[in-house]
C-alpha cells in the first residue's frame, strides 16, 4: 500500500465512521433513555434515502402510506385511552397530530411537483415523511411494555426490524438507487482528492453531533432526557413523562438515520436492506461505549469505518467477518472492566 | 385553624401488593397552609401512603384534591401538573448532572407549560439554601448527605408545589442537619405550600407539624393535633420515650 491508497482509505473509513458514529450515539441515546436496543435503527437510513430517491422520480414514496396507517392505529390508541379516562379534553391534540398532519402532508405532496423542486425542499419532505415513523414506532410496539426487561424489549425490536425490512421490500422493491450529490464535482487537497459528498457528509455530521451535545447540555428538553436515563422515578417525579421521552429519543434517532440515509445515497448505492448492516456498525461503535458513553461510542464507531475501510484492502472478503469480530475482545475487555450490576434501574 | 379550606382529602384509602395490603382504610385531611405530619413505626406503610397519592402506586378508596376528585388514571406526570410533588425518601437525585442542572429540572413541568417565572423561584430557593448556589456547579453525586436532602427540596420546590410531601428527610443525616432541614420545613408554611411530613423522627415531626397521624400496620391507631399527640401517653411510650428517636 502506498501513502496515496493509504490516504484515499483514509477518507473512506472518515466518511463511513463519521455516519456509524451518528447512528452509534442514536443507538445510545435510545437505550439510554428507553432501555431499548434498537435494532431497525438502520432501516431509517434506507427508508430516508429510498423515499428521497422516490420523490426525486416525481413519485409519491410508500412511507407516506405507512405513516397515515401508523398515524391512524396510534389516535385510535391513543383516543380510546383519552375516551376511557374520560379526557376528552385530549381528543383535538391526538387526532390534529396522528391523523391532520400526515393527511396534510399526503395533500402537499400531492399537489407539488416533487421532481422540478430544489434537492433542499426535496430533502425536507423526505425527512417529514420518514422521520415520523420513530415516534409512531415507539408508541405502538415500545410503550405499551416500556417497563418491560431488555431482553423483551430486544425481542420486539427484531420482530420492528423484520416488518421494516419486509415493507422495505414491498414499498421501494429490489432494485437499488442513487440520488445525486449534494454538489457535484471534487476537491484537489495535496496528494488527495476529496468529492464534495465526502465533504458534506463529514461537515454535517460534526454539525449534528455538535447540535446534539449543544441539546444535551444546554436545552431543557435534552437535559430532560438525560434526567430520565440517569433515574426514572426521579424524572417522573419532575413532572417529566416517560413516554414523552420515549418519543423524543425516537424522534431524534428517527432523524439521525434518515438524515445518515440521505447524505451518504449519493455515494452508496442503497437498497431496502442495506441499512441493517450500516446500522449494526454504527452498533458496534455503541457497544464500544458501552451503550452509555457518547463520546466514545462516537470514538468506537469511527475506529470501526476505519477498520473496515483497511481491511477492505488487506482482507477484502473478511471485512464484514473483521469489523464484526471487533466486538468480541470489547466485550471480553468490557466484561472484566466493569462490575456488572443485575438489570434493571 | 381547622376554617382552613381542605386542600387534599382521602378516605378510606387501601393499597395492595399483590395479595398484602399494606395500607388499610386510611383517612387522612390536609388543610391549605398546614404542615401534617404521619408518624409510625417502619413498616407501617407511611412511604406507601406517600407513593399513592403521588400517583405511583394505585390505590382504593377516595381522594380528593382542591376539591376534586385524584382516580388512579392521574399520572404522576400530571399530578406535578396539579402541584403536588414528592420528596422521596431515596431523594432520587440525577448524581451525574449539575446541582444546577438538578434544579432546572424541578421547574420542567412549569417550563413545559409556558412559565419562565421559574428563573425567580431559583432566586428563592438559593435563598432558602445558600449551600446549594455555593454547589451549583458541582454534580449532585457529588453532595454531602445534608446536601442532597437540601438539593431534592429544592428541586421539588422548583415546581412551586401546593403541596410538599417529604418522606423521611431527616433519614440519616446529622442532628445540626436535621434542625436546619426541620426549621425550613416550618418556613414553607409561611411560604404557603403545604406539606405532608413523613417521619420516624416523632419529635421533632410533631414540633414542626399542626397536625399529626400515627400509623400502625397500615392502619391510623391515633390522629389529633400535633401538641395533643405530643402529650398522648400512648405516643410518649411508642414515639417519645427514652431515646424513642426510632
Amino acid at each position: 500500500m502506498d501513502f496515496q491508497i493509504a490516504l484515499l482509505l483514509g477518507q473512506d473509513g472518515l466518511t463511513n465512521g463519521a455516519i456509524y458514529a451518528l447512528l452509534a450515539l442514536a443507538l445510545v441515546l435510545v437505550f439510554a433513555v428507553t432501555r431499548v436496543i434498537f435494532i431497525p435503527q438502520g432501516e431509517f437510513v434506507a427508508y430516508g434515502a429510498l423515499t428521497l430517491a422516490t420523490l426525486q422520480a416525481g413519485q409519491l414514496p410508500a412511507t407516506l402510506w405507512l405513516i397515515l396507517a401508523l398515524g391512524a392505529a396510534v389516535a385510535a390508541l391513543d383516543g380510546a385511552q383519552a375516551l376511557r379516562h374520560g379526557a376528552a379534553r385530549k381528543l383535538p391534540r391526538i387526532l390534529a397530530l396522528n391523523l391532520a398532519v400526515p393527511l396534510a402532508l399526503w395533500f402537499l405532496l400531492a399537489s407539488t411537483d416533487l421532481a422540478g423542486l430544489p434537492l433542499v425542499a426535496q430533502v425536507l419532505l423526505a425527512l417529514a415523511v420518514v422521520v415520523p415513523l420513530g415516534p409512531m414506532i415507539y408508541r405502538l410496539a415500545y410503550q405499551p411494555i416500556a417497563e418491560a426487561p431488555v431482553l423483551i424489549l430486544l425481542i420486539v425490536s427484531v420482530a420492528v426490524h423484520v416488518v421494516l425490512i419486509g415493507l422495505g421490500l414491498l414499498f421501494f422493491g429490489a432494485e437499488g438507487t442513487r440520488t445525486p450529490a449534494f454538489s457535484e464535482g471534487t476537491l484537489e487537497l495535496g496528494a488527495t482528492t476529496l468529492q464534495y459528498q465526502t465533504l458534506w457528509i463529514l461537515a454535517i455530521s460534526a454539525i449534528l453531533i455538535v447540535a446534539l451535545y449543544a441539546f444535551f447540555g444546554r436545552s431543557i428538553y435534552g437535559k430532560a432526557l438525560r434526567a430520565t436515563a440517569l433515574n426514572r422515578t426521579g424524572a417522573r417525579l419532575m413532572g417529566i413523562s416517560t413516554t414523552m421521552a420515549g418519543k423524543l429519543s425516537f424522534t431524534l434517532a428517527a432523524l439521525i438515520g434518515a438524515f445518515s440515509g440521505i447524505l451518504i445515497s449519493p455515494i452508496t448505492t442503497l437498497y431496502y436492506d442495506s441499512g441493517f448492516l450500516i446500522g449494526l456498525k454504527g452498533f458496534v461503535g455503541a457497544i464500544i461505549g458501552g451503550l452509555a458513553s457518547y463520546p466514545v461510542a462516537a470514538a468506537g464507531a469511527l475506529l470501526v469505518g476505519f477498520l473496515e475501510s483497511y481491511s477492505s484492502f488487506y482482507a477484502s472478503a473478511f471485512k464484514e467477518v473483521i469489523v464484526f469480530t471487533l466486538i468480541i475482545p470489547v466485550l471480553l475487555w468490557r466484561s472484566l472492566t466493569t462490575h456488572h450490576s443485575e438489570e434493571d434501574e | 385553624m381547622s376554617m382552613r379550606p381542605v386542600l387534599l382529602e382521602a378516605k378510606d384509602l387501601s393499597v395492595s401488593y399483590g395479595k398484602v395490603e399494606a395500607l388499610h382504610k386510611v383517612g387522612l385531611t390536609i388543610r391549605e397552609g398546614e404542615i401534617v405530619t404521619v408518624i409510625g413505626p417502619n413498616g407501617a406503610g407511611k412511604t406507601t401512603l406517600l407513593s399513592c397519592l403521588m400517583g405511583l402506586l394505585p390505590g382504593r378508596g377516595e381522594v380528593s384534591y382542591v376539591g376534586r376528585p385524584l382516580g388512579n388514571d392521574f399520572e404522576v406526570e400530571e399530578r406535578v401538573g396539579l402541584g403536588l410533588t414528592l420528596v422521596p425518601e431515596k431523594r432520587e437525585l440525577f448524581a451525574d448532572m449539575s446541582v444546577a442542572d438538578n434544579l432546572l429540572l424541578g421547574a420542567f413541568d412549569r417550563y413545559r407549560r409556558g412559565d419562565r417565572a421559574y428563573r425567580e423561584t431559583l432566586a428563592e430557593v438559593y435563598g432558602i439554601f445558600p449551600r446549594l448556589r455555593e454547589r451549583a456547579e458541582q454534580t449532585a453525586g457529588t453532595l454531602s448527605g445534608g446536601e442532597r436532602q437540601m438539593l431534592a427540596m429544592g428541586r421539588a420546590l422548583m415546581a412551586k408545589p401546593k403541596l410538599l410531601m417529604l418522606d423521611e428527610p431527616s433519614l440519616g443525616l446529622a442532628p445540626l442537619i436535621i434542625r436546619e432541614i426541620f426549621r425550613t420545613v416550618a418556613r414553607l408554611r409561611e411560604m404557603g405550600v403545604s406539606v405532608l411530613l413523613v417521619e420516624q423522627n416523632a419529635r421533632a415531626a410533631l414540633q414542626v407539624a399542626d397536625y399529626g397521624y400515627v400509623l400502625e400496620t397500615g392502619e391510623v391507631s391515633l390522629e389529633g393535633p400535633s401538641a395533643e399527640l405530643a402529650n398522648d401517653p400512648r405516643v410518649i411510650e411508642a414515639y417519645l420515650g427514652l431515646g424513642g428517636k426510632h
